[in-house]
């Protein structure tokens, strides 16, 4: 406890019983005006990210392009090999035969989309992360079990350690906690 | 619309847990109780002992193909394909049952999948290993294999043939069981973080800690984790159409008789879900009783996967059919030659083994009463999984033992060696499975807990 007074906190945590709480208290505090929050929940729930301000996810984007280069790297991996480096004359058949390629083509699409859409996933949401101030809130192990939890972060421009804490008291949690940094 | 309310009341629809979960707290400790305690049932240890008895085999008959080449097989000059490719072809089949679950069943939003799908993506998982083990070893020489497999740079600058089948196969196969295992491991994530906060041992908290990679459950990364499962599913989705399809390429594009047909990609795509099922119901109905899982796994469970089994055995039923079908139609000696020799040549009781295996036992899954009982399910799909090897056994050994040319005609009986290798990933695909039951969650917590009846709350 007396290390906390030498650093500033990360932030406040407000645990919640009911995913709806949680969701309802969400959007309170982000019409209050806070904009570095976060909310953790042992299940996804529709329209959280939404509710603290996240705007909707544009990783669909990201796949379709992987797909796209998967594709075109899958084709001309076949053209570069059948047509450039090693053509075979095979009773006169051409060397580019595009049908023939196509099942090679579609694999290669759906192995890049995948993989990078899943790498791109593990990029944006920085993980692998082995450690993150929010372990240190009391409780905070039941985050990915059966608690829902808010979190106004310290750096937040609006935060202020009293005035905060009791705006999180008047959203009805079962407890509200100081994060050690 | 009130019409239709007149005539029917109103009943609320079956939920997808059973009476005993009542809320996410029973749900995580309830699934995490299965590996997160010291007690492991005996019968754990003898399906384990049983699987290592066939490791032990696998790696016997490994060695031995390996030391003495392939001609400690059943092949010779007509049938150069054999057990290799049946066993091939019949675990690539079973483990579409998995894909077919968490993709196709995520996209048509069918919560019931939640209970199964993360067992049923781990049996995917080990069965495409089992089945890539047969191409590798068909070569009698694997580490000299690579080259004709996969295009990388080599000393000797050549190129596998993207023109054939069986590098579709590579290509088909090897993103499968990647995009598999990605899928899998990608839902598991949360759960290793569920298990990382209950565990008690600092070891067992360290492993799972790393396993979850640090996930925290914050909510902007689960509308990104939400979004990536849907993209996988779709992805998915067409991937497990097309690898079986890819597979029945490796017949449908040569010109032996009975393999020469255009309805062998959805027939064996259909087969494929078949097999799956069955192996599926297989494994989950012994599981279900051993961790008292019927919460779970509950009735309407067993009932829509009975469902899904009947409507898959119909249509391969119907591929049957098409095949005697075609055999006539085409008028074609050589192909309704193949259908006399498949019904009533040398090997024509494995056929009709298949006919009652495949076609006549599963009839019994239009009756509630069988698709509600443990006990006949497991009945049916234990048929249904040799019926679906014997189709198999039949489509390569019936049509290379007898082609074109009677002079090259001759039969084709497998080794123990054979038998030892397909008994081996039996063991192995027991083993693998039954150490994922007892190390990590069989069931996806995260994704059951979306489906639990709220109870009014807002």
């Amino acid at each position: 406890m007396n290390e906390s007074h030498s650093e500033p906190a990360y932030g406040l945590m407000a645990e919640f019983e009911e995913p709806e709480d949680l969701l309802s208290a969400a959007r309170r505090t982000f019409s209050e005006g806070y904009r570095k929050i976060d909310a953790f929940s042992p299940l996804p729930i529709h329209g959280l990210a939404a509710a603290i301000g996240f705007p909707q996810t544009n990783i669909g984007v990201l796949t379709f392009i992987y797909g796209v280069i998967g594709g075109l790297t899958g084709y001309f991996l076949q053209y570069w090999v059948h047509v450039i480096d090693y053509p075979i004359n095979i009773g006169g058949r051409p060397h580019h035969t595009g049908p023939m390629f196509i099942p090679v083509t579609f694999e290669m699409t759906i192995l890049f989309a995948a993989v990078g859409t899943v790498i791109s996933l593990l990029a944006l949401n920085r993980l692998p992360q082995p450690y993150h101030p929010v372990f240190n809130a009391p409780g905070f192990e039941r985050a990915s079990q059966d608690r829902f939890f808010l979190c106004i972060e310290a750096d937040d421009p609006q935060y202020d350690a009293s005035g905060t804490r009791s705006f999180l008291q008047s959203l009805d949690p079962v407890n509200v906690a100081e994060v050690e940094p | 619309m009130s019409e239709a309310n007149k005539r029917r009341p109103y009943t609320p629809p079956t939920p997808e847990l059973g009476p005993g979960q009542t809320s996410y707290t029973t749900i995580t400790e309830k699934i995490s109780s299965v590996v997160l305690t010291p007690h492991t049932p005996w019968q754990w240890f003898l399906v384990v002992l049983i699987g290592l008895t066939g490791v032990g085999i696998l790696q016997v008959s490994i060695a031995w193909l390996v030391y003495e080449g392939v001609g400690v097989w059943g092949l010779n000059v007509p049938v150069g394909w054999g057990f290799a490719i049946i066993n091939f072809v019949w675990w690539i089949g079973i483990g579409h049952a998995g894909t077919l679950i968490s993709a196709i069943l995520l996209l048509f939003r069918q919560k019931w999948r939640t209970s199964i799908n993360r067992s049923a993506e781990a049996m995917t998982i080990f069965a495409v290993l089992c089945a890539g083990m047969f191409p590798m070893l068909h070569t009698g020489r694997p580490w000299l294999a690579i080259y004709w497999l996969f295009p990388y740079p080599n000393s000797m600058d050549i190129w596998p043939q993207f023109r054939s089948p069986l590098i579709w196969d590579v290509f088909a196969v090897g993103t499968y069981l990647t995009v598999s295992l990605v899928f899998w491991g990608l839902g598991l994530i949360p759960d290793f973080a569920t298990f990382r906060d209950r565990a008690k041992h600092r070891a067992t908290k360290v492993i799972f800690a790393m396993l979850s990679m640090g996930w925290r459950g914050s909510a902007i990364h689960w509308e990104r984790y939400e979004m990536t499962s849907l993209m996988l599913a779709g992805l998915s989705t067409p991937l497990v159409l097309s690898v079986h399809s890819v597979v029945s390429f490796d017949f449908a594009i040569s010109i032996i008789p009975g393999w020469h047909t255009t309805i062998f990609p959805p027939y064996f795509v259909a087969g494929a879900i078949y097999a799956g099922f069955a192996m599926v119901l297989t494994l989950m109905i012994p599981l279900r009783r051993l961790y008292g899982l019927q919460d779970f796994i509950t009735t309407r469970h067993l009932d829509n996967m009975g469902k899904v089994m009947l409507t898959a055995g119909l249509i391969v039923a119907y591929g049957y059919f098409m095949e005697q079908f075609m055999a006539w139609y085409s008028a074609s000696q050589y192909e309704s030659f193949m259908m006399q020799n498949r019904m009533f040549g040398p090997y024509g009781n494995y056929y009709w083994a298949l006919i009652i295996c495949n076609i006549i036992v599963p009839q019994l899954l239009w009756s509630r009463r069988v698709r509600h009982s443990t006990g006949w399910l497991f009945f049916v799909s234990m048929f249904i999984n040799v019926g679906m090897w014997l189709e198999r056994f039949i489509i390569v050994v019936v049509s290379l033992t007898r082609d074109y040319m009677p002079s090259s005609w001759d039969m084709y009986s497998p080794t123990i060696w054979d038998w030892g290798l397909y008994i081996g990933t039996i063991g192995f695909f027991l083993f693998a499975f039954f150490l994922f039951v007892r190390g990590w969650p069989l069931i996806a917590i995260h994704e059951i807990r979306s489906v639990l009846p709220r109870g009014g709350k807002h």
